[in-house]
């Protein structure tokens, strides 16, 4: 494993000239998609008449940008709206509200032929490679369908750039007249990359791409689209579930909890300093394959209960129902996002390594007693000495005392109080 | 917790010569074959393990290594001829504290599985009946094994539920799956397979259809009930993170094969097997600093059906020529101590791999 494995190589595939793109590529950093308030609400039907008894909140107001050269990673727990997400960016779903441009043209409501332009530069890879495949149409009709579609000839013709497709993302350019079931998952994923390839896109929203795979096949397709970026200046939206795998390929990670984004920032401030108590849960949940630390209870942060229904979200803040941190504000007030840190945006009134935003509160004790049970003291002790000492950092500057004095007093009182109150846990 | 005395069994007698091991749970060359249209399916090729009492087994390997096909091994379930006559060919011997359970009488083992011996399958929704409610399914497991009546049952079926952590437990007994969370499904599985108390609990990758927040859930839920009953545990999981998390020692499979087994710490600090390397090399880390890249391993896991010849693994390995003679593509290498109480099954000398591993394969990890 000391050369680079064969089956990772990528020829540096000349830039295709049939598909011409139709703007001017935007230079590295400059905004590519920009989302702004989306939403989108399922409405439940009803009855005889069909009336709309109410609507799954599925994603409701997200605001992000996608730089050009990046690659935005998405995580969060199933049903958290994150997939939903990927097809209203790529407009397979129409939102119910908000906006989103791409290169600085409004998308938002196009109808299928406005759209057409557009799907040129904005395609997307899929999670299971079984059913995304035709399996009655062979790997060049597949591979091939974007051009036809389009009606781009290119250079070479169809059949001649196909197999350089396939040789990009390693596959062996004599297999384009098999069929999907002769080949493996893997393979199966790549033939989705070379179609999602094929018209030179600008974005890509790859949706899991590599959760169906086995975890030697998952690094294969992870190098791939590692380099595949690299080389083609791809952005990418990636959408997954495992936290490990978006710390990999990501440049900037939003975190997604309830239709909404909870923290989005730079992957390593993410992962060095979370800000949000869910991310910091998230991850603290992920096992770690080192038996060194088995049973490492104390930096675990069990969350009570499962997330609730989209259809009828917590008020306040979505996480208010397991989060250990809840006061008060937080049932009745929603967190703004707001720039805490450079390149680090949070929604939350009680943020881990980060000056409190509503330090006076009243602990919300239903929610936070359940929860104070199952973060281990160090995790409280360590959380309550990061806001401290952030605190103390602008105590100079601000008015001081209050701020400390809650931060450190939370957990406690969080700890020691009955249940005085009603429980607020997940039904 | 009431502890109700086991049913007396006859031990079944030993078939082949070799005496009755004394280790709680023991696989001799276990082997099942699967006859299909297309040839011999050699899901699990000559298996052997053993596991004692309040240890924990996890067992590693991707799709068709055989994992899952070994624990319906155990658990006896593969002679049970669903495909009509087209069973599966199992050969070896299956030692559960003192029995043999291939050569068992099967109305012997029926009696063993679910009280002795008892699974949590991967899929809670199909798992669990969608006609019956929770507490009627934890209550038939009881009654199977217990001669109790239904009152008696039902409430040593809420006292499960409680146990594994169902908020309301009364309540939640008459539920249907369907009103269950994902989460609260995978606990109401459990529950209902710790009803018996059972000695051997294999868990067939538990907390895959799981969040991770959840899965946090369970596999403490797991770890904390292995402590109060003293089971033996068997994890079966492709990721390699849950593994560590439980396991005192981990089996590595490839190709129906072991490949490396050994306890946790040499698996994962001194692994001696060039796809257990490529485990480890495959796995983004959050424990570590960003790593550049990640090592693959080439190629795709092999076809049970035509297992390549030697070395099951040589047509991935980058190492397959360092051994002379070509060797690994003619013999199949058995498993050889490389330490102690850690096997792998590899033509490399031991200083071949060592070095290796230190040089070559540890500094990138």
């Amino acid at each position: 494993m000391s050369e680079k494995p064969k089956d990772t190589a990528v020829t540096n595939p000349a830039q295709s000239q049939g598909a011409a793109t139709l703007t001017k590529d935007p230079a590295p950093g400059e905004t590519l998609l920009k989302v702004t308030g989306l939403q989108k609400h399922f409405p439940i039907r009803k009855g005889l008449l069909q009336r709309q008894v109410g609507a799954v909140r599925a994603v409701d107001g997200l605001d992000f940008e996608v730089r050009a050269g990046e690659t935005l990673g998405v995580v969060g727990e199933s049903g958290c709206g994150k997939s939903t997400m990927g097809r209203l960016i790529t407009r397979l779903l129409e939102p119910t509200a908000g906006t989103v441009e791409f290169e600085g043209k409004d998308i938002t409501h196009l109808n299928v032929s406005g759209m057409r332009p557009l799907r040129r530069d904005v395609q997307m890879i899929f999670q299971d490679p079984y059913s995304s495949l035709n399996p009655r149409h062979t790997i060049g009709t597949i591979i091939g369908a974007p051009f036809k579609l389009q009606g781009v000839t290119p250079e070479g013709g169809v059949k001649k750039e196909v197999q350089r497709l396939l040789s990009v993302v390693g596959l062996n350019p004599e297999h384009y007249n098999r069929y999907p079931h002769e080949f493996s998952g893997g393979q199966r994923q790549r033939i989705g990359i070379a179609r999602a390839l094929a018209l030179n896109p600008k974005l890509v929203v790859a949706d899991e791409p590599v959760s169906a795979l086995d975890v030697s096949i998952q690094a294969q397709v992870v190098n791939l689209l590692d380099d595949l970026q690299q080389e083609l200046g791809l952005t990418y939206v990636i959408i997954a579930h495992d936290l490990s795998v978006v710390r990999h390929v990501s440049d900037r990670i939003a975190v997604m909890y309830l239709g909404k984004i909870v923290e989005l920032a730079d992957r390593d401030s993410l992962y060095k300093a979370p800000m949000h108590p869910y991310t910091k849960a998230l991850m603290s949940a992920v096992p770690i394959p080192d038996p060194a630390r088995r049973g490492a209870k104390s930096e675990r942060i069990l969350l009570q209960g499962d997330v609730p229904s989209p259809i009828a979200p917590p008020s306040g803040c979505r996480f208010h129902t397991r989060c250990w941190k809840a006061t008060q504000i937080c049932k009745t007030t929603e967190p703004p996002m707001l720039e805490l840190k450079p390149g680090q945006r949070v929604a939350c009134h009680h943020p881990e390594n980060a000056e409190d935003q509503a330090p006076q509160d009243t602990v919300l004790l239903s929610a936070a007693k359940e929860a104070g049970e199952l973060v281990p003291d160090a995790v409280l002790a360590e959380s309550a000495q990061t806001s401290q000492a952030v605190a103390n950092e602008t105590a100079a500057a601000k008015k001081p005392a209050v701020a400390e004095e809650t931060a450190a007093e939370n957990p406690a009182v969080a700890k020691e109080t009955a249940a005085s109150e009603e429980s607020a846990e997940d039904k | 917790m009431t502890e109700l005395s086991k049913t007396g069994a006859a031990v079944g007698e030993p078939v082949s010569g070799s005496p009755a091991p004394t280790a709680f749970l023991e696989v001799r060359d276990l082997k099942v074959h699967f006859p299909t249209d297309d040839g011999l399916v050699k899901s699990v090729d000559g298996l052997s393990f053993t596991l004692e009492k309040g240890k924990t087994l996890g067992i590693v390997g991707e799709s068709g290594s055989g994992k899952s096909v070994t624990s319906l091994g155990i658990m006896g379930l593969h002679t049970a001829g669903q495909y009509g006559k087209r069973k599966a060919q199992i050969s070896g011997e299956i030692w559960l504290d003192g029995t043999e359970l291939l050569s068992a009488d099967p109305d012997h083992v029926r009696k063993l599985r679910g009280r002795e011996m008892a699974m949590i399958f991967q899929d809670p929704l199909s798992a669990l009946h969608p006609y019956y409610t929770i507490g009627q399914q934890i209550v038939e497991a009881y009654r199977i094994h217990h001669d109790v009546d239904k009152k008696t049952a039902k409430r040593r079926a809420v006292e499960m539920l409680d146990r594994v952590g169902i908020p309301q437990p009364d309540k939640r007994v008459d539920n249907y799956p369907h009103e269950f969370s994902g989460g609260m499904r995978q606990r109401a599985m459990i529950a209902m397979s710790l009803v018996n108390n059972p000695e051997l609990l294999i868990a067939d990758e538990p907390t895959t259809a799981l969040d991770v927040t959840v899965q946090a859930q369970i596999l403490d839920l797991i770890r904390d009930l292995q402590k109060e009953f003293g089971s033996a545990v068997i994890i079966i999981t492709h990721d390699l993170g849950v593994v560590a998390e439980l396991s005192d020692d981990i089996l590595v499979m490839y190709g129906g094969r072991c490949v490396e087994r050994g306890p946790a710490e040499k698996v994962f600090y001194e692994p001696r097997h060039p796809y257990t390397w490529g485990l480890l090399g495959s796995m983004p880390r959050l424990d570590r600093d960003q790593q550049e890249r990640l090592i693959p391993v080439k190629g795709s896991p092999p076809s049970l059906i035509n297992i390549p010849s030697g070395c099951a693994f040589n047509p991935r390995c980058p190492y397959a020529d360092l051994p002379k003679d070509n060797v690994t593509r003619t013999v199949r290498p058995e498993l050889t101590e490389v330490g102690s109480k850690h096997w792998a099954a590899c033509h490399m000398t031991q200083e071949q791999r060592q070095r290796i591993w230190t040089e070559e394969i540890a500094p990138k990890l």
